[in-house]
């Protein structure tokens, strides 16, 4: 038995819980000595009680002060400081070669239709409609803005992909995907670079690179952030085609952004406007307490 | 004659009393995530059994609606309970709890007979220790339970960069599900400690706030003649009856 190594536990009566335990038991039955334990147990034990709900009551307002104090978009600052730690730990970690699974193409669901945010004008018009970048520009200079229309889009290289479309309300899709790559698109124009030098290779980014990529839709209404690394990888589209399918109008059409290293909410519909900056761009849901990363 | 005997070091005492909010604010805010997909329930082809949850209780709790304020509690939350998890399995590997903590191969048949006796259902008197088999695998499995906790949760908590982990869980889903029954697992451990405390009496449950226990000894002998003890076994097999 495992037990018989062990020295038996301190048996000694004690007169109070600090002093150095008596010699020995007494041999026969002392009632004074009994009766000193238990009072010096009783003052210990009524100590201990006290000192527990006292840090019990401190806790509590712990948790009162955390929830008292100013929000930020939607959440008491603390747990909003946590959120964005957590984000950069995950982005410090981030390596763009980890990829998320494929899965065979005959695996692909039906996407459930989850959000119309962004799709509500009732005049858009698919065919004149163009994707606006703007180009990545530090502090005091103008930022290159061009204007490109789907069939632009669509002669770069495409990519395919069938991967697990994951909403954050914890429900998920294998779906195949069809577009290009944002890295794809950043080879042919380089506007995420102040100097315009293309981005190669994802692992390897220019010392000149924007840190976040902001997405609108046309009418401004939806709007979703992502940190470069994320934007960069090699599985993050912008994705005209959904299950073999012209994307429909509304999972997005004419463009929309996937990456399977986001949840669903940062797969933006209807793309209208993409800009590369230095500042962390805003986020629809990250502003309704969500977090801003989002990321997997 | 009465004496005091020492039964849970402060640092486990601490260990059990940080876990115990944490770990139930971790479920509660899990319950505000889960209630975003609330797809789980006990049943077969269409027949359900029990649905996690039906909306009376989503309703009664306000659970409804709190999907992003429960993410952002989880995910402070979880550092809490995974340092507290880490110090407690440092703590006992190196202060030596574990020899009380880690069942043996005679826990599984003292944990039957444990279970037998509080069912009424065997009426010889229990080995005398600090944990009987029953919580010595009570104990340790709810260790591992936490550590499956951490692990499903950041299976899908980062799928992508953690992908090795998620497949390893099979896949995201199952991950998912996982996670889900593991918190089930602790509610009714929940349940059965409960019970078992408010059964074993006053004299165990202030060892965990105070750390001792007072027992009845022959002041000759000092054999434990009453009382839960903190003493190790002397063996495995079923203490005599006490004289007393």
């Amino acid at each position: 038995m495992m037990d018989e190594t062990t020295p038996p536990a301190a048996l000694a009566p004690t007169d109070a819980p600090d002093s150095a335990p008596t010699s020995a038991l007494p041999v026969a039955y002392d009632a004074a000595a009994e009766a000193a334990a238990l009072r010096a147990a009783s003052k210990r034990s009524r100590r201990s009680f006290l000192i527990t709900g006292a840090l019990g009551l401190a806790g509590l307002g712990g948790w009162r002060w955390l929830l008292s104090r100013p929000e930020e978009d939607g959440l008491a600052r603390p747990l909003r400081r946590v959120l964005d730690f957590n984000g950069q730990l995950t982005t410090d970690y981030f390596q763009n070669t980890r990829l998320a699974p494929e899965f065979a193409r005959a695996r692909a669901q039906e996407l459930r239709f989850n959000g119309d945010v962004g799709l509500g004008e009732d005049n858009f018009d698919p065919t004149a409609w163009r994707l606006t970048v703007q180009g990545y520009a530090p502090a005091g200079t103008a930022p290159r803005t061009q204007a490109f229309s789907l069939d632009q889009i669509k002669v770069l290289p495409r990519t395919e992909q069938t991967t697990e479309f994951k909403c954050i309300e914890g429900w998920s899709t294998i779906v195949h995907w069809a577009g290009v790559r944002l890295v794809d698109f950043l080879k042919a124009y380089p506007l995420a670079t102040a100097s315009g030098r293309a981005v190669a290779d994802g692992s390897h980014p220019p010392a000149d690179l924007a840190r976040y990529v902001g997405m609108t839709t046309p009418d401004e209404a939806y709007y979703v952030g992502l940190e470069i690394e994320s934007a960069l990888h090699p599985q993050t589209l912008l994705c005209y085609e959904m299950n073999g399918q012209p994307l429909t109008a509304e999972h997005g059409a004419p463009l929309r952004l996937v990456s399977p290293l986001k949840y669903g909410v940062k797969h933006i519909k209807r793309l209208g406007t993409i800009a590369f900056t230095d500042v962390r761009p805003r986020d629809y849901w990250a502003e309704l307490g969500y977090d801003w990363h989002a990321g997997h | 004659m009465k004496v005091v005997v020492e039964k849970h070091p402060l640092a486990i005492r601490w260990f059990h009393w940080v876990n115990f909010p944490v770990l139930s604010l971790m479920i509660w805010s899990g319950m505000w995530i889960y209630w975003a997909n609330d797809v789980y329930r006990i049943g077969w082809g269409s027949t359900t059994l029990f649905k996690f949850f039906p909306q009376s209780f989503y309703e009664a709790f306000h659970l409804e609606h709190q999907l992003a304020q429960g993410m952002a509690w989880h995910f402070v939350l979880m550092w809490m309970f995974f340092v507290n998890g880490v110090l407690y399995v440092l703590y006992t590997a190196f202060s030596g709890e574990w020899r009380y903590l880690l069942p043996t191969r005679h826990s599984f048949r003292e944990a039957v007979l444990v279970t037998l006796h509080d069912l009424g259902l065997y009426k010889k008197p229990l080995p005398v220790r600090k944990f009987n088999g029953a919580q010595q695998i009570a104990y340790t499995s709810v260790v591992l339970m936490g550590l499956g906790s951490v692990l499903t949760g950041l299976a899908i908590y980062k799928p992508v960069q953690l992908g090795w982990l998620t497949q390893l869980l099979g896949g995201y889903e199952m991950a998912r599900v996982i996670h889900f029954a593991l918190t089930v697992g602790y509610v009714l451990f929940f349940v059965i400690h409960i019970s078992q405390v408010v059964r074993a009496g006053w004299n165990n449950f202030r060892a965990m706030v105070a750390g001792f226990e007072i027992e009845e000894v022959d002041p000759a002998t000092h054999a434990v003649l009453a009382g839960p003890t903190a003493l190790p076994a002397a063996d495995a097999s079923l203490s005599p009856a006490p004289q007393a």
